[in-house]
């Protein structure tokens, strides 16, 4: 559809600049032109009487100190020069501002004193996000944002045409996603071989994947037709999906109010109106309102932002739209989320409303609001909603046979569930929720159920987390009991589970801990579509080497 | 709860004096840090205990108030303890290397395990401190994706440190996995 991902070197919308800031520039010449029009008029139709001192301001005193001492030209010829000089650079900032996209990375070079290049590695991409901010979606331009893990690490294609940055989009994750033979070979770790299903190894990097046809095998046959399937004119994904969840304003408003925040600005505004009636010092008004008009915008940035929100799946991963007047479109390939939370705030409890939010290895420094929406999935939703995402989010562990236990994790009081609890000795530590406070592990993932009164599910895929860990502090160690953390990513869960037996503890531990290893090797969701052939070769999974090397 | 499983925790606490309480490992073979770390660790804290002990002293210095003398003192008997306690604490810093992960443990009051793949390594620090330098022994962070992961193994030699480092990247080279 577009030719950007031929591994050339492309331009972006000729109107960047102006979206990049440049708007201001223009709009801030018109108003001085606009200020000067009445002078300008003046000066060449009517009568100039310069000896009399008038109101005018400085602007009009320096234009006329330069007619007097008839520096006019000099002054038209620097204005315009500046004018050259400001068009000339957003001219050449727009054409040295280049990006490539090729079967590995997406390439971005641009400054014209100061050159930056940046490259983000396909493989890697923690999610692609088409952003249109109100202005630029006005003149049909959206920016790209292909997310590689690391704080603030995004590859930014700002601007371009609407419709080329969501074909472009299609094309990066085709391309990441290992459906080309030249991508899946690139796969082949030192060490181990990648066989295709007919037993040969995969070793012949074809560059051109117009010669792939011609590499034979199964694999390359069965490649043929899955990129003739994948082709852009018959891109399933092409008609927009289906939103599975729909955000009723209802809701919306009403889990906004009854959100913490909305319930902070209640309470304060009560207690300001009290203060007010006591003293009867109206002034007091402006100690808070600065705080009363913070919160009271992050609600309403809340609520417009997620009126229109929509998640759906695709062939490529979940992809999340949030957004009204400035949207944004973020697509997450499979196996980036790292873990994920479902709660409920207390006062959302009598709706039966709950929240997703997700740990991502990519991370924006955008805060509130803006930034929130990197990690909530789900603003708002009922227990269907709730299974629904968690079947997008989650495949390989909210199936069909694990959605009652998982339900429990959500609803259950505790007891005998499917959930180790802990053991009534923790009850001085978890004085409402010692009964629900617990975990299960599914072949998947594990599952930390906390909260009585701020219910809580917190699951950790096993192919995600990195690392896990258990603890015991003087408090816990008369009482037999001990804390599990499952180690993922930074973001805004944190995935512990404390007081919980010492002997479920270390049981937790060990399971989790081995569960890491086995699902970590076998785990081929990175390359998403390649994992058909890469799946079929237990080659893949490596050899356990001899660790007699290791230091005494 | 039953009276069942009541009276089933009753005896588990009855019983509870010959069980473990603490999250010990039977069975692994734990690789303890040099007995040269003590030392170490021990001038850190003298200097370290001793500044702060100075600062706390400063109160009394300024205003010659009797009972603000305890800041000091207290701060004293805290660092003296701490280091007192540092031979157990040390020897407590242990490391395994298994068949697929590190595991690691330190702590004896806070006892903290952490089992790491070795597919999840991101980079191997090594790092020498002054102090340490002067005996030969380094410290060897193994970093991953999570910041809270903090495997931290001090006071190794300087040579088991650089042979741990290329026999970790060397495994986590053949154990590559996704983020």
């Amino acid at each position: 559809m577009t030719d950007f991902a031929d591994g050339e070197w492309h331009r972006l919308h000729r109107a960047t600049p102006l979206f990049r800031g440049g708007l201001a520039v223009l709009i801030i010449a018109g108003v001085i032109i606009g200020n000067f029009r009445d002078r300008f008029i003046d000066l060449f139709f009517g009568e100039p009487d310069f000896g009399v001192p008038s109101e005018a301001d400085f602007e009009a005193d320096a234009l006329e100190y330069l007619v007097r001492e008839n520096l006019i030209l000099v002054a038209l010829g620097g204005a315009a020069l500046v004018l050259l000089l400001i068009v000339g650079g957003f001219w050449l900032s727009w054409r040295m501002h280049t990006f490539r996209i090729t079967d590995e990375v997406v390439e971005v070079r641009s400054g014209i004193l100061f050159r930056t290049n940046r490259k983000g590695r396909l493989d890697r991409i923690q999610g692609i996000n088409i952003s249109r901010p109100f202005i630029p979606r006005l003149f049909g331009a959206a920016k790209l944002e292909v997310s590689v893990a690391g704080n603030d690490a995004n590859v930014q294609l700002s601007y371009l045409r609407s419709g080329d940055a969501d074909a472009l989009r299609r094309e990066i994750l085709l391309l990441a996603s290992g459906a080309r033979r030249s991508a899946i070979a690139d796969e082949v770790v030192p060490g181990s071989e990648v066989l295709d299903p007919s037993g040969a190894p995969v070793l012949d990097a074809t560059g051109a994947p117009t010669v792939a046809g011609a590499a034979g095998g199964v694999g390359g046959l069965l490649e043929d037709r899955a990129r003739e399937f994948l082709a852009p004119e018959l891109d399933p994904s092409l008609v927009e999906p289906e939103s599975v969840v729909h955000m009723h304003p209802g809701r919306l408003i009403g889990s906004t109010v009854l959100s913490e925040a909305a319930v902070g600005l209640v309470i304060a505004s009560i207690g300001l109106a009290v203060a007010i009636a006591i003293t009867g010092d109206i002034f007091l008004v402006f100690g808070i309102l600065p705080a009363l008009l913070g919160v009271g915008w992050f609600l309403i940035t809340r609520i417009v932002r997620s009126l229109r929100y929509s998640i759906a799946a695709t062939p490529d991963g979940v992809r999340v739209g949030f957004g009204l007047l400035s949207t944004s479109n973020e697509t997450l390939p499979p196996g980036r989320i790292h873990s994920v939370r479902v709660s409920q705030p207390l006062l959302w409890r009598p709706f039966g409303w709950w929240q997703i939010a997700v740990n991502r290895a990519s991370r924006s420094s955008q805060q509130g609001a803006a930034g929130q929406q990197q990690t909530t999935i789900l603003p708002v939703g009922n227990l269907d909603d709730v299974r629904t995402v968690l079947r997008l989010l989650l495949p390989g562990i909210a199936t069909d046979e694990a959605m009652p236990l998982l339900e429990r994790g959500l609803l259950s009081p505790g007891g005998d569930d499917g959930f180790v609890n802990s053991p009534r000795r923790a009850r001085g530590l978890r004085w409402f929720s010692q009964r629900r406070n617990g975990f299960a592990l599914t072949d998947a993932g594990v599952l930390l159920r906390t909260g009585a009164i701020w219910r809580a599910l917190t699951i950790v895929p096993f192919p995600r987390m990195q690392s896990v860990s258990v603890r015991q502090g003087p408090v816990l160690r008369p009482l037999r009991l001990a804390s599990v953390h499952v180690h993922t990513v930074t973001g805004p869960i944190t995935a512990r589970l404390g007081a919980i037996d010492r002997e479920a503890a270390l049981g937790l531990f060990t399971a989790v801990a081995s569960a890491a290893i086995r699902e970590a090797t076998t785990d081929t969701t990175h390359r998403w579509r390649a994992s058909a052939p890469a799946g079929a070769a237990p080659a893949a999974a490596p050899a356990p080497t001899d660790p007699t090397g290791a230091p005494a | 709860m039953t009276k069942q499983t009541e009276a089933r925790e009753a005896t588990e606490a009855h019983e509870a004096h010959d069980v473990p309480r603490s999250i010990e490992f039977d069975g692994t073979d734990w690789q303890r840090v040099s007995p040269k770390y003590i030392t170490v660790d021990i001038v850190g804290y003298l200097v370290f205990g001793g500044i702060m002990t100075a600062a706390g002293f400063i109160p009394y210095w300024v205003s010659g108030w009797q009972p603000s003398l305890l800041l000091g003192i207290a701060l004293a008997v805290l660092f003296l303890t701490v280091i007192a306690l540092t031979p157990r604490r040390v020897r407590a810093i242990g490391y395994a290397l298994r068949d697929d992960d590190l595991l690691f443990r330190r702590g004896i009051l806070f006892q903290r395990v952490v089992a790491v793949p070795y597919g999840r390594m991101q980079l191997v620090d090594i790092t020498r401190g002054p102090i340490a330098r002067a005996v030969g022994l380094a410290e060897l962070k193994f970093v991953t994706a999570a910041a809270s992961t903090g495997v931290l193994i001090p006071g190794l030699p300087l040579a088991d440190a650089e042979r741990l480092r290329d026999h970790l990247v060397a495994v986590a080279e053949t154990r590559r996995a996704g983020l």
